[in-house]
């Protein structure tokens, strides 16, 4: 049996440097793409909650779009149309290239900020609206309602599924692989086609694997502590064991 | 010389629903003024447009001689008036004590210490002080309320406004809330209140305001309202009520 070929691991391990290249592309590939959607997702979600109906269908036309359209076809057409609508803009005299690390937290970055702005969306939604009167009737403004008692509501409820969406970003930069290359995915296959060794695939597997468990570990340690009422808040109360003593 | 809450003519519409209906009515500096009705009356948006929580369709709502406008509302709210709701609206995210001091300390300047200390001190009345670094979702339903009842002390506003504070509770919790509200209406606070509870009224009342379909139809003493009230309507109430 192949796999187990004690030859072939060892060529995978002799071409770790270029796994290892892959990896940190993809890495910066993800924090870039990750800050584009957490963003533009939040700005979209709270768009969708407002008042101001032009804004609220924005949202929604911009969420439909990307949530029902395929992402390989979103960023091959940005690979393919991208170069020809910044040679029109720019007016250049060829097509512009763009940098595969641009495109890839752009095509990216664009699909998750829909999901992003869905999460963002559910979790002010979730907040019942006398939170906000209450916080009205002692006086602040909506500004200051939103940062002391609605956000941090908010961010309780959305911390498990904004973790699970970093999580699916991960996995989603590996569509890089079919465009313009340099990311993980993109490396291991290059290495298994020159070498016809499929460890690249596990290895490359194992790769992104490190990067997916502690996300997937963190969304499971908030669900279970979003499920638990807060723990009793420990505090040197030295007004009240005053009073007690 | 005019009231301490004056409101005049008021009008209020939800769409094409005419839920106040040219209110007018005067509140003195500590008198506790108590509205009673069938629901769908307008009695919680009569209240609720003292606080600004509804703005008046037409009409003015005067406190202390000021007309409160959509620009100086949260100012006259930080400075006049707070609001006990019938859902408590604690603040989950906080611990009892930091439900009573974060408008203390945000919106008045108090220090720390000195905005937990009144806290301590409202617990204390309330009989709650025990649970200061409880969560409000592991009290009980009249906890909760004597907790948002606390919160509104610690703002030291001269007018509390309490919109069914017992409509959501457990008839078994329904008097220590009412107890802490009996407590308070001792001070000189001016407060308004609707409610369904006679026995409250009756008892902690100057004045009672009976509502009816967007209109005030009586207005008097307690013991005016309940024995010999002006409008049949109100002996029908009352007696559907009481018997």
């Amino acid at each position: 049996m192949d796999l187990f070929d004690p030859v072939r691991w060892q060529a995978t391990f002799a071409s770790m440097d270029t796994f290892w290249e892959g990896f940190g592309f993809t890495l910066q590939v993800v924090v870039a793409a990750l800050i584009l959607a957490l963003v533009l997702g939040t700005v979209l979600g709270i768009f969708s909650t407002t008042h101001i109906k032009v804004l609220r269908g924005i949202s929604r036309v911009y969420v439909e779009f990307y949530q029902n359209t395929p992402l390989p076809v979103q960023v091959f057409f940005m690979y393919a149309a991208g170069p020809l609508v910044l040679q029109s803009l720019t007016n250049a005299p060829t097509p512009v290239r763009i940098a595969p690390f641009v495109l890839g937290s752009v095509g990216v970055g664009l699909y998750h900020a829909a999901y992003v702005s869905e999460v963002i969306r559910q979790g002010i939604e979730a907040v019942p609206h006398g939170q906000m009167e209450a916080a009205l009737s002692q006086g602040f403004s909506r500004a200051q309602a939103y940062r002391y008692v609605i956000l941090p509501q908010t961010f309780r409820i959305i911390l498990p599924p904004l973790c699970n969406q970093a999580l699916n970003l991960v996995k989603n930069t590996s569509v890089l692989a079919l465009i313009a290359g340099g990311d993980l995915m993109y490396n291991a296959d290059n290495f298994v086609s020159t070498s016809g060794y499929l460890q690249g695939y596990i290895m490359c597997c194992f790769l992104y694997f490190i990067i997916c468990l502690p996300l997937a570990l963190l969304v499971q340690h908030l669900e279970k502590n979003s499920n638990k009422t807060p723990r009793r808040h420990r505090r040197k109360v030295a007004v009240a064991a005053g009073r007690e003593a | 010389m005019s009231a301490f809450i004056e409101i005049k003519n008021l009008n209020k519409f939800f769409g094409d629903l005419h839920v106040l209906k040219d209110v007018n009515l005067s509140v003195e500096e500590g008198e506790k003024v108590v509205i009673l009705g069938p629901s769908g009356s307008g009695k919680s948006t009569l209240i609720r447009c003292v606080d600004f929580l509804e703005e008046p369709s037409s009409g003015q709502v005067i406190i202390d001689g000021t007309v409160l406008t959509r620009k100086n509302h949260l100012e006259m709210a930080r400075k006049y008036s707070s609001m006990v709701f019938q859902q408590f609206n604690l603040y989950p995210n906080m611990t009892v004590l930091g439900n009573l001091t974060i408008a203390p300390i945000k919106l008045q300047g108090k220090s720390k210490q000195e905005a937990e200390a009144t806290a301590m001190s409202a617990l204390e009345r309330v009989g709650l002080a025990h649970k200061a670094d409880e969560y409000p979702q592991n009290l009980s339903g009249g906890q909760q309320q004597r907790v948002a009842i606390a919160r509104a002390m610690c703002t030291k506003q001269p007018i509390i406004l309490f919109d069914e504070p017992t409509s959501a509770l457990d008839p078994e919790m329904v008097q220590e809330v009412l107890d802490v509200m009996i407590e308070l209406a001792h001070q000189n606070i001016t407060m308004l209140c609707v409610t369904h509870e006679m026995g409250f009224a009756r008892e902690v009342a100057d004045r009672i305001v009976f509502m009816d379909d967007g209109h005030i139809i009586e207005e008097g003493t307690p013991e005016h309202f309940f024995e010999h009230p002006d409008n049949p309507r109100v002996q029908a109430f009352l007696d559907k009520i009481i018997h």
